[in-house]
């Protein structure tokens, strides 16, 4: 089918959703033993939206995301071992432990950035690809974002925008059914909220967010629209939030009724079985042990890395002599 | 050197911007086919395009956080918000986005933005439309906040902030605009941003003021010295970073200050530069700092009424007065 990923793709697709799982569970562990800081927004089950998505883009392409954006993160090939040594304020992390786990970038591949604040990844987005369009370069911008914020005021100045001028974006809204504890439906009067695109002028789909082969493809066609000079499109993926809102969460309203099927529907194990087709079951496995190693690596590593000495940022510094 | 109107001095800075360096575009509310509400944009869309100058729904909120985005990709946005008093609306982008990333991400990304919006009263346009709220902007660490008075200041300045690595916010005054002025010719006439300008050298005390003030001050300078009181008056120009050597070296001559910028009073930018003054210059001091600022409470419409509020020559010679008493 046009725009899927190829075999290779795919491998590395499966590949960068187990690093990002088992970021996540040895993150929650340390979390409960007190080794981590200040709060972490865990992931689990959405991994196929960040990663393939990002996969589906150039390394030149441009990324941004939210408080909750680990899959993002490593989707776009940012190294697992920095993020660790950023998300434990160590010097060698990305933002050399200013930034925290909300607040990664690597500029050098288009990773600009987390963002903490809910909805500002959508004007980020836009005005990314506004730079674009002014430069007239081949490249594309994506937000992702949730279904929380696609109900700031923000999201419609932007996407009104991004439909006027035809910007080359990407508006990839990450429905995982909750906004902090606050189920979808009672924060929204309808169930698709890709139904808006139409109020923008530009093209809608909803997507089985779960499945890392249609957020590929998705991507892949709307980034072939954005190039084209044809603008910007909506894509909703409808998934899953795992885990609480964040480790600080106390839980008690996600039931296990509502978790059971979504549970089946894990998309690591959707692409365990796609890829399994493909490249064989003992194939797919070994994937998965090269991963262990790989995030165990990066742990080890980032843990012992020093913690950086602070300094006066320079322009704080040039303005620190008031 | 050409005699030029405070508006005509800021279009001549961004079409000399414009056709020096593409990545320089502008947007904002009716600065296109318009040419701006206070024409300062007029015939640029004609000139660059619409790409390069586009007029833009209005939704301030979203566009500074894009002119936030667009500046860490490679352009140099320069924003127009038609009023300082729908600021509030663009804080998340400056204070969650502009400040922060510089810092977060450095040596990763600039930021090369210009924010450009004009506040202050005078001519009964209310009390949304008339505020001035530098101190809001002047709050915000890695932002630069400018205020020009003189026609060849608004160009130098405004050259120097669009050629900047940083945010800057360039505030205008709706009554500055149609003021006439020298303007030195040449493309690469940039006035520092960071420095004051002695406007006017004095021995007995020293006046501070920002953006229109700056003519208030004058005034008030002209009326002390009929009293015998030799008053020195600078303006600031840059609001932050903040030209310390220039405030510090003219307390040291007059030994006393008066500080005056046209918003609120409580937690205002007069009160910033009067603690900041009292902080480095308490030694070279004979008097407490006076504060001449805006009472705070929304500006009335009627001429009368906002006549009484907005800070003037009088209130500020009277000032003067007060601390050399």
């Amino acid at each position: 089918m046009k725009n899927s990923p190829s075999v290779e793709e795919q491998r590395e697709i499966h590949r960068r959703m187990i690093l990002t799982r088992r970021l996540e569970e040895i993150l929650g562990v340390m979390a409960k033993e007190g080794k981590t800081r200040g709060p972490l927004h865990r992931c689990d089950g959405q991994e196929a939206v960040g990663v393939a998505s990002c996969m589906a883009l150039n390394t030149s392409d441009y990324v941004c995301t939210t408080h909750r954006g680990h899959h993002v993160y490593v989707g776009k090939g940012m190294e697992p071992r920095r993020i660790v040594a950023e998300i434990m304020g160590r010097e060698t992390g990305y933002c050399g432990g200013r930034g925290g786990h909300m607040l990664l970038g690597d500029a050098s591949i288009g990773m600009i950035g987390g963002n903490a604040i809910v909805g500002a990844g959508i004007p980020a987005a836009a005005g990314m690809a506004l730079s674009i369009q002014v430069l007239k370069q081949d490249r594309v911008a994506m937000a992702v974002f949730g279904d929380g914020a696609a109900q700031t005021g923000i999201a419609h100045e932007a996407m009104n925008m991004a439909g006027l001028w035809k910007l080359p974006v990407i508006f990839l809204l990450e429905n995982n059914q909750y906004g902090l504890t606050v189920r979808q439906e009672v924060q929204s009067p309808v169930e698709d909220l890709f139904i808006r695109a139409a109020g923008y002028g530009m093209p809608g789909l909803k997507i089985d967010g779960n499945d890392a082969v249609a957020v590929y493809r998705a991507v892949a066609e709307a980034s072939e629209r954005a190039r084209r000079g044809e603008g910007a499109t909506l894509i909703e993926a409808k998934t899953y939030r795992m885990q609480g809102f964040s480790t600080s969460d106390m839980g008690g309203y996600q039931s296990d009724e509502e978790m059971a099927p979504w549970r089946e529907r894990d998309p690591i194990l959707v692409s365990a079985k796609a890829l399994g087709a493909l490249i064989g079951d003992k194939a797919v496995s070994d994937i998965a042990s090269e991963a262990e190693t790989d995030i165990q690596a990066a742990f080890d590593l980032a843990l012992s890395d020093p913690f950086p000495t602070f300094e006066f940022h320079r322009p704080s510094g040039a303005y620190a002599e008031i | 050197m050409a005699m030029m109107r405070y508006a005509e001095a800021l279009n001549a800075a961004l079409r000399e911007e414009m056709s020096r360096d593409p990545s320089v575009f502008m947007f904002g509310e009716d600065i296109g086919r318009y040419g701006g509400v206070f024409k300062v944009s007029r015939g640029l869309m004609e000139e660059f395009g619409e790409s390069r100058v586009r007029d833009t729904p209005i939704s301030e909120q979203a566009l500074t956080a894009m002119a936030v985005s667009a500046a860490m990709t490679g352009t140099r946005p320069i924003l127009e918000i038609m009023y300082a008093d729908f600021i509030p609306l663009c804080m998340d982008a400056l204070v969650n986005q502009a400040s922060v990333f510089g810092y977060l991400w450095e040596g990763q990304v600039e930021m090369p933005f210009v924010l450009r919006t004009q506040g202050g009263g005078g001519v009964g346009t209310g009390a949304q439309h008339a505020k001035s709220l530098d101190s809001f902007l002047t709050h915000i660490p890695g932002i630069k906040v400018v205020a020009p008075v003189t026609p060849a200041d608004a160009k130098g300045m405004l050259k120097s902030a669009i050629r900047d690595a940083q945010p800057v916010i360039f505030l205008e005054h709706k009554l500055l605009y149609n003021m006439r002025g020298e303007v030195p010719d040449g493309e690469d006439e940039l006035v520092p941003l960071g420095k004051a300008r002695l406007v006017r050298p004095g021995r007995d005390v020293s006046i501070f003021a920002t953006s229109k003030m700056v003519i208030e001050a004058e005034a008030a300078a002209v009326q002390l010295a009929k009293d015998g009181i030799d008053a020195e008056v600078i303006d600031l120009r840059t609001l932050r970073p903040l030209d310390l050597a220039s405030i510090k070296a003219s307390i040291a001559r007059t030994h006393h200050a008066v500080v005056v910028n046209e918003g609120w009073t409580f937690c205002g930018y007069a009160a910033e530069l009067s603690a900041t003054i009292m902080d480095h210059c308490f030694d070279d001091l004979d008097a407490p700092v006076a504060r001449v600022a805006m009472p705070d409470m929304p500006i009335p419409y009627s001429e009368p009424l906002e006549a009484a509020v907005i800070p003037n020559a009088a209130r500020i010679a009277e000032a003067a007065r007060r601390v050399l008493a």
